[in-house]
């Protein structure tokens, strides 16, 4: 089904949604996206599963994740744009 | 600080209209959740769009299916702070979130919607998670 969105004003229409980044290094990035810039992507209440990292794979930290939700872990995170892979809903997961 | 009674009063009479009991404090939640028999839903409501616009909407479609928990009970985030808190100290493993929906079927949780599975779907969508899972939870089984 085709996805609408509703208009946040100026804001990208990803506003207060909880959406997952990929990066190029290869790290996760979730929480709610506050609004999608130049720079790049800012979230609120989010937490990251960085590569390489130990503990629970990037495979159970995301079904974790589209299952329950993350722990707002980072209040405030700017993913630079460059470093963005891919931007995508939490709820496609 | 906890937002005015007189702004969430409309959408937390969204719910109990149709039958949701307001757990306003931590006892009320304890009373609701001690049961060990029988089905139940908790909303935790807000003020979010999605809550008015998804949650709320797909809750009442939801309970206009033939199999519906025994019993329906509704904290408010960020106005019911206390209330709101004890009922996610039942789910202490699940990350906050708001709106969100758990069932209960003899004192365990079963089926749990978090926020980011209520945001940017439609009502329908949200009833139609909550009814396929009050059939599988909470329908009796063929005689």
């Amino acid at each position: 089904m085709e996805r609408t969105f509703p208009s946040h004003g100026t804001k990208s229409e990803l506003h207060g949604l909880t959406v997952v980044v990929e990066t190029h290094a290869g790290d996760l990035c979730i929480g709610r996206c506050y609004d999608v810039v130049t720079e790049g992507v800012i979230l609120l209440d989010a937490d990251t599963h960085a590569a390489g990292s130990e503990g629970v794979s990037r495979a159970v930290f995301l079904d974790r994740a589209a299952r329950f939700g993350v722990w707002p872990k980072q209040p405030r995170l700017i993913i630079a744009r460059e470093d963005v892979v891919s931007l995508k809903l939490l709820a496609d997961f | 600080m906890p937002y005015s009674p007189l702004m969430v009063r409309p959408m937390k009479e969204e719910l109990t209209s149709i039958g949701f009991e307001d757990l306003t404090t931590p006892e009320q939640v304890d009373a609701f959740l001690a049961p060990k028999e029988g089905s139940a839903m908790l909303v935790i409501n807000s003020v979010c769009g999605c809550a008015a616009g998804m949650a709320r909407p797909g809750v009442h479609m939801a309970l206009e299916h033939g199999v519906t928990p025994d019993r329906l009970g509704t904290v408010f985030a960020g106005q019911d702070l206390e209330a709101t808190a004890r009922a996610r100290s039942y789910f202490a493993d699940i990350p906050p979130s708001s709106p969100s929906i758990a069932l209960y079927q003899d004192g365990e949780l079963v089926y749990f919607i978090p926020r980011h599975r209520i945001e940017g779907r439609s009502a329908e969508e949200v009833a139609a998670d909550l009814t396929s899972a009050f059939d599988r939870y909470f329908a009796m089984p063929a005689e």
